[in-house]
């Protein structure tokens, strides 16, 4: 590897890792130091840990298996319109929790669609309130993401190989086994630690889906050590059991053999021929339409139920999507300056870069937001830096995720080119030019469309910060709920489900205007 | 010579306004109270038409977490008035001492219950109760009643470690049974369809038509009658009883302007501040307005007990019902 070629890249690198976590570490002690009385962990508090951690194991181990062919059967079909379903399908993850489980409650609840078939037939409603519920509005949400992080994997299969294993006449089997298990090896564990933290920090959906106090996250505990108990001390301890269990995960999958790529191609466009014969369509087919199914028709229920509101949304609603664009944006920048120097860190293995980019998906966002209300406090007024303070938690709330998608093409544009580009002098923004942008634009276009659509899609620690004056979309969102406005409230819903595609597509677009998708 | 004195005039009362700056008072309150559907907007535009100040809003999540702000603040709070506590959070709040005594005349009051707090004043109550469509015909008129319904008959509840609501429904059981509390509980779990974390959640789920009834209040009925033409939405009486929740506010002890404070307090028990409480906040006046209670409140159900459980008993009592709530619910 050449490691030498940006040794700046990677003493920034360091930086902005110590950065990122020395900012979380200190929103902990900020939040305990304000306590008064020491933290006891009780039998409740077991019983949240235990649950979190099983239902999040449990989620992500369903979502990735899910993944798998879906992500196999999009990598080597092609159908009409496959760009914009690829697009759409990435949307339950980019939506605000609470809006996609009115979508999942409009169809698998007790009066949803498929209780209403099921009722045609004679049959009784479908019973989703319990762990089940939890699980499956997790996997609703995370497929998308296990999905395009292991069709990642695939296309970034050079061509070269399948070439070479046509060539040599391999079948459906031979390549599994020479060509894409080597691949899944490399890229499914990380889906599943992701998926894994991004479920410990469930609350409001685990709860309502799961149907009482049985749910219980950690999350909720620490909302009730805060607000009902007013203990800081449990609050900030409970939020450290909950980085601790992120970074028990990370040190799990390093164990894991990481494959050094899959060797240099030539840039050709990615062309699977898809193996014949009925068996392998049906499956691919069968699998395509389930997960489109599952996907999309909870997101068509929030399209229907939310048309007729939207035509009555007043202006404070429509500023208040203007200001979340504008909080989006501003996320994408903070989002880059840390994540660029980061991934040359992480695809040089380093431990540093790895946690801090994996610590933020498991931060309690509460614990996170009181810490930084606690700090700023005594020296600005807090309703002054709403805004700028959003964008950033959004931006290292979506880090995790950026950086996952940009370490891949990064550590191969190092490992694969980086000698070649060194024996030809080729360095500076000539390099930048020639050799990174090309292989970067991609998962570059497709970073940034997801640091949007995700701080867009958030509700974060605005809620702490806000006036009547900064309310972003979300927020706008539960007070015409709150006001019993429940046909604008929909129609709200509708918007911000059409501003966070929006936006992803645009970057995405954007990023893969010659791609292979 | 008279141009240059009325120049000279204008120049004069032009920087006194500056230099008399326009005094501001800053009141904490829960979010939907901010919002442009709540009750914030009409309040501010009335009390500075009068006060001579600027009323500044500040949202500090729901009501659940507002006195978390203020603690978390402590002294060093900007808050000069906190709008929204309710009588459960009455006693923890004067306990931080944070809070100084009110001395409003609250004579025109006429809540069901005397009031008897010197620290707090209140602005609104309702009674909690479960609201449920017109067409159920088999809806109950106790808790007993409803635990002897079939179990596909469901309710959606709050959870009552993030809701008000939820905590309130704790309590009335509690407050109606005692000591039968835990059977009351037991009894109920089959029906509860699912608990939510405030009470938009629940409330969306029973619009949906998720469960049958929903925990709110008698007010709520007002809600859909009254903005949206719609008399299908009415509140099951209970025989028990139904639980009272009174909204309050109270001077902060560190603010720099307590005369304004003062001054805002009394104008919240006034007309002005009181009329615009029913069909924004949705909930009773404390003190009937002179042109009374809007259209469409007098079809509201009028429960004939009020139960409150005596805020000085409500920190303990809250921590009870919690530890039976979650063993009862946990099963």
């Amino acid at each position: 590897m050449a490691q030498r070629a940006q040794p700046i890249s990677k003493v920034l690198g360091h930086a902005v890792s110590l950065g990122v976590l020395g900012l979380i570490v200190a929103t902990g002690v900020a939040v305990a130091l304000r306590a008064e009385d020491g933290a006891r962990i009780g039998a409740g508090d077991w019983a949240a840990i235990r649950f979190t951690v099983l239902q999040a194991g449990l989620s992500a181990l369903l979502s990735v298996a899910l993944a798998i062919p879906a992500a196999r059967a999009l990598a080597r079909r092609q159908f009409p319109l496959k760009s914009l379903v690829i697009t759409l399908l990435g949307a339950p993850f980019l939506l605000p929790v609470l809006v996609a489980a009115m979508g999942l409650i409009a169809v698998f609840g007790r009066t949803g669609l498929l209780s209403a078939v099921l009722s045609a037939f004679g049959l009784p409603p479908l019973q989703i309130y319990g762990f089940h519920g939890v699980v499956l509005a997790h996997v609703f949400f995370n497929l998308p993401l296990a999905t395009r992080i292991i069709l990642q994997g695939w296309l970034y299969i050079p061509a070269e190989r399948f070439r070479l294993a046509q060539s040599l006449g391999f079948g459906p089997s031979d390549i599994a086994r020479h060509v894409e298990r080597p691949m899944l090896i490399t890229v499914v564990p990380g889906a599943l630690m992701v998926i894994f933290l991004i479920c410990t920090t469930s609350f409001a959906v685990a709860l309502v889906l799961g149907g009482g106090p049985k749910a219980t996250t950690i999350e909720l505990a620490i909302y009730q050590a805060f607000r009902f108990d007013f203990d800081l001390a449990k609050a900030a301890l409970l939020g450290a059991i909950q980085v601790g269990i992120c970074i028990v995960a990370v040190v799990l999958t390093r164990s894991f053999p990481v494959s050094d790529g899959m060797g240099a191609g030539l840039d050709r466009r990615l062309d699977i021929r898809p193996p014949r014969g009925w068996v392998f369509t049906t499956q691919d087919a069968g699998i395509l339409t389930i997960v489109i199914l599952f996907l999309l028709t909870p997101l068509a229920m929030i399209v229907l139920s939310g048309l007729q509101g939207i035509a009555t949304l007043p202006p404070q609603v429509w500023w208040a999507a203007l200001r979340s664009v504008g909080v989006a944006l501003g996320s994408v920048v903070v989002t880059f300056a840390l994540v660029l120097p980061l991934s040359f860190a992480l695809s040089a293995r380093s431990r540093l870069a790895e946690l801090a980019t994996s610590v933020p998906i498991a931060l309690s966002p509460l614990v996170l937001g009181l810490g930084l209300f606690i700090m700023l406090n005594p020296y600005v007024d807090p309703r002054a830096v709403a805004l700028p303070v959003t964008a950033l938690v959004n931006a290292l709330m979506s880090l995790p995720f950026v950086a996952r998608i940009l370490t891949p093409p990064v550590r191969a544009l190092r490992s694969d080119y980086g000698r070649l580009s060194a024996s030809l002098g080729i360095t500076g923004l000539t390099w930048a030019r020639l050799v990174a942008w090309p292989r970067l634009r991609a998962p570059l276009g497709f970073s940034a469309g997801l640091a949007a659509a995700l701080s867009m899609g958030d509700l974060g620690v605005v809620v702490l910060f806000a006036d009547g004056d900064s309310a972003t979309l979300p927020l706008m969102l539960y007070r015409l709920l709150a006001a019993y406005r429940v046909d604008q409230a929909a129609g709200a819903a509708l918007l911000l489900l059409a501003l966070c595609l929006l936006l992803f597509w645009a970057f995405d677009r954007g990023g893969r205007a010659n791609a292979a998708l | 010579m008279k141009t240059l004195s009325l120049i000279a005039a204008g120049v004069l009362a032009t920087s006194t306004s500056v230099v008399a700056e326009t005094p501001v008072l800053t009141i904490y309150t829960y979010d939907s109270f901010v919002s442009d559907w709540g009750p914030g907007p009409a309040v501010e535009a009335a009390f500075e038409e009068t006060c001579g100040c600027d009323l500044q809003f500040v949202g500090a999540g729901d009501g659940a977490s507002l006195l978390a702000r203020v603690r978390l603040e402590g002294d060093r709070t900007d808050a000069d008035v906190v709008l929204g506590l309710d009588t459960n959070q009455t006693v923890m709040a004067a306990e931080t001492g944070l809070f100084a005594p009110a001395g409003t005349d609250l004579s025109g009051l006429n809540l069901p219950i005397a009031w008897q707090d010197e620290t707090f004043v209140p602005f609104d109550w309702g009674y909690f109760a479960f609201v449920h469509n017109t067409d159920m015909d088999n809806a109950p008129t106790s808790f007993e009643q409803l635990i002897a319904l079939p179990d596909d008959v469901k309710i959606v509840i709050q959870d009552p470690r993030s809701s008000t609501p939820g905590l309130g429904l704790l309590l009335w059981v509690q407050a109606a049974y005692g000591e039968r509390a835990p059977q009351i509980w037991e009894g109920l779990a089959p029906h509860i369809l699912t608990v939510t974390k405030g009470w938009s959640e629940a409330y969306g789920l029973f619009l949906e038509g998720e469960a049958d009834m929903v925990l709110s209040y008698t007010t709520s009925p007002a809600y859909h009658l009254i903005a949206e033409e719609d008399a299908s939405k009415t509140a099951a009486e209970f025989t028990e009883g139904h639980y009272m929740q009174i909204e309050v506010a109270g001077k902060v002890a560190s603010t720099d302007v307590p005369d304004l404070a003062d001054q805002f307090l009394a104008f919240m028990v006034s007309d002005a501040f009181q009329s615009i409480i029913p069909t924004t906040n949705w909930m009773y006046p404390v003190s009937v307005p002179e042109s009374g209670l809007p259209a469409g409140f007098e079809t509201l159900i009028t429960p004939e007990t009020a139960l409150l459980i005596d805020p000085q008993m409500a920190q303990g009592a809250r921590n009870m019902a919690l530890e039976i709530w979650l063993s009862a619910l946990s099963q």
